[in-house]
């Protein structure tokens, strides 16, 4: 007696194997979401041509809002999915991105607030550098606590993010408040905006050139190196003569840093002050953009930006087509499918009818033959 | 003779590798057979597929001339089947008298002292000597093993399957587990010996199969065959079994060490005042039964754990305390080949060049790595030791054992290390690979390095060592001459009859 369905590992995919298996899982995907849709009794069509509308088409007084607004949340997605890319590739579960990116962001506050005086460019650089710091010292918490006492990374970060939104929730309340009557830091003075180019805040130039930044860090550096041996394994090296202790505490530093960068840029470039509201999630869906790219930073940039164009168009929908949360179930079934194609990239499944369905089979072959 | 197992055409497919392909095999009852083949031939597959843990993926199983779907290791009990794997499955907090009962239902009208008795008299029958209230985790490797015969004797097994029984016993105590063998054979019993080792399939097996890459090659009386014969089964072409020991110059004291005490994560002494010293141009053979300080004793050197007490000279200059990069920084040059080739000496998903890298990835000043030297010397090693790869590109994950040490053995050799330590370098690996490490261990030997090579074959050790160093329980028992010593000299001191006594 065989089990009816049988999973065995497969030999690995090649490039080529593996872009099919993604368009098959686009294929499929749009094919449920639209199963989904015609539930809500609502023509798949329509609501598809909706979402790609929403996330490229704008009014007709600014016909390129929609994609404006696509990018801006593409920018932090892909900045903080990059940082956190570092510390997966090191196979340390940083999930404390929403945590590094208010950080970043809060540090950045600071300056924003005391020092707007400043000449555009000077505060800007100094708002830069106080998010690396920002970000990068709320990394470095986590990964210290794992290397001297071995505390779960997972728990830690998480946690970590909680403190940072109170942190927000108390700098608007009380020392930061600007706004009688309620918690708010209000607006930032118009010095701190970041320039637009082509349209939209110069973060999305900055997110694009450290795109290579990552990927020359990842793959040429000797420090990226070092990070990918100790995420394979630490007894490697260890045996090789690497501090891995000092590569720990470095990469979540430069990971911390890269998501405190995305905090700065957005409240720099899109918000213009300093609310809880600030990551967009970006911290969470960042965990997922990376592992879908693999940590291959380019593949981090092409699949925020799908997410960014799912995100944007499944808002626009109108709620009369469809309600916010079922825009969310249909976001949920597309990426549900995508994660599906990951599990096929390395597994293969086999049904095993049962016997006498096999024999009828064969014996109706043998007519044919016959 | 009765026949107790028939397998008929069993197929096993673990993705695209094929472990067992169409293996028919017959087992009567009153024989020993051994299962001889090289790792991953599939001889444990196979059994484990008797034994309920894997489900084939064709062929069938007849037991007593019925056929019998075997769907769990439960149902193998119920059919008199019992095996000792290789790796033990007993709780190391109970007592020999507990693992034995564990999970059996206790029978009906029978008291705990009655069913003691009926455990002593299964205990006695075969000679096995054993304290019931011993708790595992204080007893040797061999007790542990006479536990895992007793709970299948107990649990009523007619046919008993032990996988490389004698890889962690020293001589002597082969000697004893033999002895117990026949006395099962005697009794009626079948049983089944998975090995890869010649001499102890002419020792005591009536029948033998060879397995080669998962086919059964060949089926014979063992007294009709010998060792020749079957090497060259098992290997599938003709081998030369001759382990040199050139002569070399010695350099005398390149590595000391004096007094060297590791601990070990309990507290315990892994290493005791362990003292020697390494000559250039020697090969210093280290032999112990398993887990008698040989890793310890490699990783003290390489500055991978901390000791205790003691110094570890190199030409002089002390370098207990040193981490890896401490010994490196020195300007040191030491190899070192750990057991675990993957987990520690190797990236596995990574590729031949940026294991090469491994080694040499600080060289330069940029903060960028140097690729081309290690591309070319990762071709050059695919060239010079007929390493056989898909590429320099592959990752050494998918390359084979034997593949993957000489890739690990390639990079460190290419360092022209002054001190080269090899901890089981030819554990995994088949007789052809073997014999490429010993080749390659003798010219380093030959080029003044200092070996340090710790084995677990005995033979080995005595034909490719100038000296053997025998450690027992983390002690230093003797160091004999290779030339002069027996492999009764060694197991007597493996078990911690000192030299000379």
């Amino acid at each position: 007696m065989k089990d009816l369905v049988h999973i065995t590992k497969r030999p690995e995919r090649s490039a080529l194997s593996s872009l099919g298996l993604i368009a098959a899982a686009l294929g499929l995907a749009i094919v449920a979401g639209g199963v989904f849709i015609a539930l809500m009794r609502q023509n798949p069509l329509e609501v598809y041509a909706a979402i790609i509308k929403g996330a490229f088409v704008g009014s007709k007084r600014d016909p390129f809002s929609a994609i404006k607004s696509t990018v801006i949340l593409f920018v932090p997605l892909l900045i903080v999915s990059l940082g956190l890319s570092l510390a997966f590739k090191m196979r340390f579960w940083n999930i404390g991105g929403e945590g590094q990116m208010m950080f970043g962001a809060i540090f950045a506050t600071f300056f924003a607030l005391n020092y707007s005086h400043l000449p555009h460019i000077v505060l800007v650089l100094l708002m830069f550098a106080a998010s690396v710091v920002g970000g990068g010292l709320w990394g470095l918490i986590p990964a210290l606590f794992r290397v001297k006492w071995s505390v779960n990374e997972t728990l830690f970060t998480l946690m970590m993010n909680y403190v940072a939104l109170y942190t927000i929730e108390f700098l608007q309340a009380g020392p930061w408040k600007r706004t009688p009557g309620f918690a708010s830091i209000g607006s930032f003075d118009a010095n701190v905006q970041l320039a637009k180019v082509g349209g939209v805040h110069v973060g999305w130039i900055l997110a694009l050139v450290l795109v290579v930044i990552v990927t020359v860090y990842m793959s040429r550096a000797k420090q990226g190196y070092e990070i990918a041996v100790v995420g394979e394994s630490k007894a490697t090296a260890h045996y090789a003569g690497m501090n891995v202790k000092k590569i720990v505490l470095r990469t979540m530093f430069i990971s911390g840093a890269i998501c405190g960068i995305a905090g700065m840029v957005q409240i720099a470039g899109s918000d213009n002050t300093l609310s809880t509201g600030l990551t967009g999630n970006a911290g969470f869906s960042g965990i997922t953009v990376a592992w879908l790219a693999q940590l291959n930073p380019f593949a981090v940039a092409v699949i925020s930006a799908l997410f960014s164009i799912l995100e944007k168009g499944s808002k626009t929908i109108p709620v009369d087509v469809m309600s916010k949360e079922a825009a969310n179930v249909l976001q949920g079934i597309l990426l549900f499918f995508f994660l599906g194609a990951e599990f096929f990239r390395r597994y293969s499944i086999k049904i095993n009818l049962p016997q006498k369905q096999v024999r009828h089979i064969q014996k109706e072959e043998e007519h044919a033959d016959g | 003779m009765k026949t107790a197992i028939e397998l008929q055409n069993i197929t096993k497919r673990f993705g695209t590798v094929v472990a067992n392909d169409n293996v028919n095999l017959n087992i009567n009852f009153g024989e020993i057979v051994a299962l001889l083949g090289e790792n991953g031939s599939g001889k444990t597959t196979l059994m484990n597929i008797l034994s309920g843990i894997y489900q084939p993926d064709g062929g069938a199983i007849f037991i007593r001339g019925e056929q019998a779907h075997i769907a769990s290791p439960r149902d193998a009990q119920r059919l008199g089947i019992g095996m000792v794997h290789q790796h033990f499955k007993l709780v190391d907090v109970f007592t020999a008298y507990e693992n034995i009962i564990l999970g059996m239902p206790r029978v009906k009208g029978e008291s705990p002292a009655e069913c003691r008795a009926r455990i002593e008299n299964l205990r006695e029958e075969y000679r096995l000597t054993l304290s019931l209230d011993k708790r595992v985790h204080d007893m040797s490797v061999s007790e542990k093993q006479t536990v895992e015969i007793i709970k299948l004797l107990y649990r009523g097994a007619d046919v008993l399957v032990l996988d490389e029984p004698t890889a962690v016993l020293t001589p002597q105590e082969v000697g004893h587990l033999f002895a117990m063998l026949s006395r099962m054979k005697k009794s009626g019993r079948a049983v089944v010996i998975i090995t890869h080792k010649l001499y102890e399939v002419l020792s005591i097996s009536d029948r033998v199969a060879v397995l080669r890459r998962g086919q059964c090659v060949a089926e014979a009386v063992t007294a009709q065959t010998d060792s020749r014969e079957l090497t060259n089964l098992m290997v599938g072409r003709p081998v030369e079994l001759k382990i040199e020991r050139p002569d070399t110059r010695k350099a005398p004291n390149v590595l000391a060490l004096t007094g060297v005490s590791v601990k070990n994560s309990d507290g315990g002494n892994a290493l005791k005042d362990v003292s020697f010293s390494l000559c250039g141009g020697e090969i210093l053979g280290v032999a112990g039964v398993a887990g008698s300080g040989q890793k310890e004793l490699c990783e003290v050197i390489a500055g991978l754990v901390p000791a205790e007490t003691g110094a570890i000279l190199y030409r002089g200059r002390n370098i207990i305390g040193n981490s890896p990069a401490e010994i490196i920084k020195k300007g040191i040059s030491m190899s070192f080949i750990p057991e675990d080739r993957l987990g520690m000496g190797l990236v596995a998903s990574m590729d031949l060049t940026h294991n090469m890298l491994l080694k040499s990835y600080r060289s330069g000043k940029l903060p960028l790595l140097a690729k081309a030297p290690a591309k070319a010397l990762a071709t050059e090693l695919v060239d010079r030791l007929k390493i056989s790869t898909p590429g320099v590109a592959a990752p050494v994950r998918q390359l084979s054992g034997g593949n993957v040490q000489k890739v690990l053995l390639g990079r460190e050799i290419s360092a022209q290390p002054q001190v080269l330590i090899t901890a089981y370098p030819v554990r995994g690996l088949d007789i052809h690979s073997s014999f490429t490490i010993y080749a390659l261990l003798n010219e380093q030997k030959k080029n003044g390095v200092a070996v340090l090579f710790v084995g677990e074959d005995l033979d080995v050790l005595l034909e490719l060592s100038d000296r053997i160093l025998v450690l027992c329980q983390g002690e230093v028992m003797g160091i004999v001459s290779a030339k002069d010593a027996t492999k009764e000299q060694l197991g007597l001191l493996m078990t911690g009859g000192k030299e000379g006594a």
